[in-house]
């Protein structure tokens, strides 16, 4: 989607000498991203896979220029500066794949970054993938992976869990259908980007014809994006599973998201919404692909 | 669990200088006593256990004599109240109440809000959520400019506190936002906050929630298990977060919870999953073949073989499970085969034991072929029903459970005859 990601879009990693970084670096550039930079401090000077590394992000810019993104590979309790620094470089479009950030570090850096007119992924986003164009974070695994599966098509796809992100298009493609971008928007208890945030993205792009999303119990996602249909603000189709209708109250699982509390957030709370607003909602997600032909037939969804 | 017990968090509130009562803990009734002396007035004794409602428990007494405080000591240490063991009580000053407010603190996530919300309201004492909304005076707090000592006086003046108490008001609400800001709470209140009758304000019962990824900036806390969840955690889950903490590669969760089968339970299935969305669904479709799951584990976030070998090995160390389930109900972007060697290695060990037991391997994604293959090669000599699928199944959670009922249904048979 080129909203998001184009073959000219400028990228520094931050972070990029650690065995994330560096690993995922090496990803993206073969993805097709033009991963121009990187940042570690100290190491400031070597090469990782051929992409200099400097000490600031300051210093990357008084070489490079301004860059569109930057991917941060960071550990939590060391993210916000790394952001911060990253906005007062001017980036205005940051991808975290980061988990375990301290709660307030997050608000802080969202609340600076909204000061700053820029779009936060994340935290504990694995990013973003754009088939054919590149990636920004690690989504799509491997490229031998990504290539695979990750098939250039029509579908948006958004997901809570960064597994399903992978997966959704894997099943997609199985079904003979492609993906326009996938998103995962992240596992932290508070995300700069939701799917109310991401949502007009898809609108405006004209390769999506069609959604399909991975909700999960908790936090306010699915409502807002209900929210969204209803005012007519995203009108294309939208295909939508919520995991967690089982689960008991109050207990929290590995995505810091998916909390169940005082009965708001909940599975069922959230179908129900999604439904009045006029959502397709799936019990199981390996009825997505049959909700895409009928999309198909109905004339609602370009195959190639 | 990260949440504190009230005199822990009454700890925090005193370093912030915020008015408590005066008191101290005791852990036998002989210090209670003691603690009773050196207040020299009436008391209340309060048990220390995570759960709110004590009150109405029975595990809020109060003595008008360090005799008494000792003798109601001695009842209610050793005590299970709300199932939960007693192993300490808070002696405070009994305090002569003229009306009871509440503060309180959570963060609001929604796309319109992602910040901390002060709430206030001159309801106190009862479960903020029975409180009519027009009673509560609300301010989402900009985290860049703070939360100012105007602020609170603001809120406090909305919902009509006195001019005469309403600067002491305002002074705990900023003290319980430096509290919230500096620990890295996920909720904080105070309810009651208490107005004497000789026009004092303390904050008399607390509650703190310690953010998970903010406990490790706070060893002081000695916060064993930074998980929420709704029950304290189990020998096993302290030994999974042991896990966890030694190593941050990836996750590694595990947590055991009440699962309950509607109608009939055909075993007891010691779960695995991969991925906290596709994780789920996999308890989902075993439930719904009356399998009982009795853990959630969950392994992600591309973790070593180490972890994971660890992660199995707690799911396999719960008594009467009858099959373990490796749920990759994703086709992951981490590479699957640190997942092949973990789970070989625990089955290895584990498996000799049981002859004949039920286990479903599902992995997919990337390098599948290869991590499949490890799975093959390193059980096929293993006496035990073990199958094993890729990518083709990977949302099957139907039809994955439905085999494992048949495994666990073979498995129990033979057991008996």
């Amino acid at each position: 989607m080129a909203i998001l990601l184009t073959k000219s879009t400028k990228v520094v990693v931050q972070g990029i000498t650690g065995r994330e970084g560096s690993m995922r670096a090496k990803f993206m550039r073969r993805m097709g991203t033009n991963v121009v930079a990187g940042v570690t401090p100290g190491r400031g000077g070597e090469e990782v896979d051929g992409i200099p590394v400097y000490n600031t992000v300051k210093d990357a810019v008084k070489n490079h220029g301004l860059f569109d993104v930057s991917v941060t590979f960071i550990p939590g309790t060391g993210l916000k500066d790394a952001v911060m620094e990253a906005l007062d470089a001017d980036i205005k479009w940051i991808v975290m794949p980061v988990e375990r950030v301290p709660l307030y570090d997050i608000l802080e850096m969202v609340a600076y970054g909204k000061q700053k007119g820029a779009m936060l992924l994340g935290p504990g986003s694995i990013g973003v993938n754009t088939p054919g164009i590149g990636a920004l974070g690690w989504l799509g695994g491997s490229v031998e992976f990504a290539n695979k599966h990750f098939v250039p098509g029509h579908v948006g796809v958004i997901s809570r869990s960064g597994g399903q992100s992978g997966t959704l298009p894997y099943v997609i493609a199985q079904a003979g259908f492609g993906v326009s971008t996938v998103l995962h928007v992240g596992t932290e208890p508070v995300t700069g980007m939701s799917f109310s945030d991401v949502l007009p993205l898809f609108q405006e792009d004209p390769d999506t014809d069609v959604m399909a999303i991975f909700g999960e119990m908790g936090g306010s996602h699915e409502e807002e994006a209900a929210q969204l249909v209803k005012s007519g603000k995203f009108t294309k189709p939208i295909i939508i599973y919520v995991s967690g209708a089982w689960a008991p109250a109050g207990m929290k699982f590995s995505h810091a998201s998916a909390i169940v509390e005082r009965g708001s957030g909940s599975t069922q709370d959230k179908i129900t919404r999604l439904r009045e607003a006029g959502i397709i909602v799936v019990d199981n997600p390996n009825e997505i692909p049959g909700r895409l032909k009928e999309l198909k037939e109905q004339g609602k969804l370009r195959v190639k | 669990m990260a949440r504190l017990q009230e005199h822990e968090g009454k700890a925090l509130f005193k370093i912030a200088k915020m008015p408590i009562p005066q008191g101290a803990v005791a852990k036998t009734p002989a210090e209670a006593r003691q603690i009773a002396e050196k207040i020299g007035k009436p008391v209340v004794i309060k048990v220390q256990i995570w759960a709110g409602g004590r009150g109405k428990a029975g595990g809020v007494k109060f003595a008008d004599t360090p005799e008494e405080a000792e003798k109601i000591a001695a009842l209610l240490l050793g005590a299970t109240i709300k199932g939960y063991l007693v192993e300490k009580v808070l002696v405070e000053e009994k305090l002569s109440i003229d009306k009871e407010y509440y503060a309180g603190i959570i963060v609001n996530a929604q796309a319109d809000a992602r910040c901390p919300v002060v709430m206030f309201s001159t309801e106190g004492g009862m479960d903020i959520e029975s409180v009519p909304q027009d009673k509560i005076a609300l301010m989402n707090v900009d985290v860049i400019r703070g939360f100012k000592i105007y602020d609170a006086l603001n809120l406090a003046n909305k919902v009509k506190v006195p001019s005469a108490h309403i600067t002491q008001v305002a002074r705990l609400m900023v003290g319980l936002y430096e509290t919230f800001k500096n620990y890295g709470a996920r909720l904080i209140e105070i309810n009651p906050m208490v107005v004497t009758k000789d026009g004092k304000v303390l904050a008399s019962d607390c509650r703190i929630t310690i953010d998970d990824s903010s406990v490790i900036r706070h060893p002081e806390l000695g916060i064993k298990v930074a998980r929420e969840s709704g029950t304290p955690p189990t020998e096993l889950d302290k030994i999974a977060w042991w896990v966890e903490e030694k190593d941050l590669r990836g996750t590694c969760y595990f947590a055991e919870m009440n699962n309950h089968i509607q109608g009939e339970c055909f075993g007891t299935i010691g779960y695995h999953g991969m991925g906290g969305g596709g994780a789920m669904l996999g308890v989902d479709g075993l439930n719904k073949q009356g399998l009982r799951v009795p853990d959630f584990a969950d392994t992600s976030g591309n973790p070593p073989a180490s972890k994971v070998y660890r992660a199995v090995k707690l799911v396999f160390s719960q008594p009467g499970i009858d099959g373990y389930m490796l749920g990759g109900f994703m086709a992951a972007n981490q590479e699957q085969w640190h997942h092949a060697h973990g789970v070989v290695k625990a089955l290895r060990e584990e498996l000799p034991k049981r002859p004949g037991f039920p286990v479903m391997l599902l992995l997919a994604g990337n390098k599948e072929k290869e991590s499949l293959e490890i799975l093959r090669e390193g059980t096929k000599d293993l006496n035990a029903r073990i199958r094993i699928y890729g990518g083709e199944r990977v949302y099957d959670t139907v039809g994955l459970a439905a085999e494992m009922k048949e495994m666990v249904l073979e498995y129990k048979k033979e057991r008996k005859g």
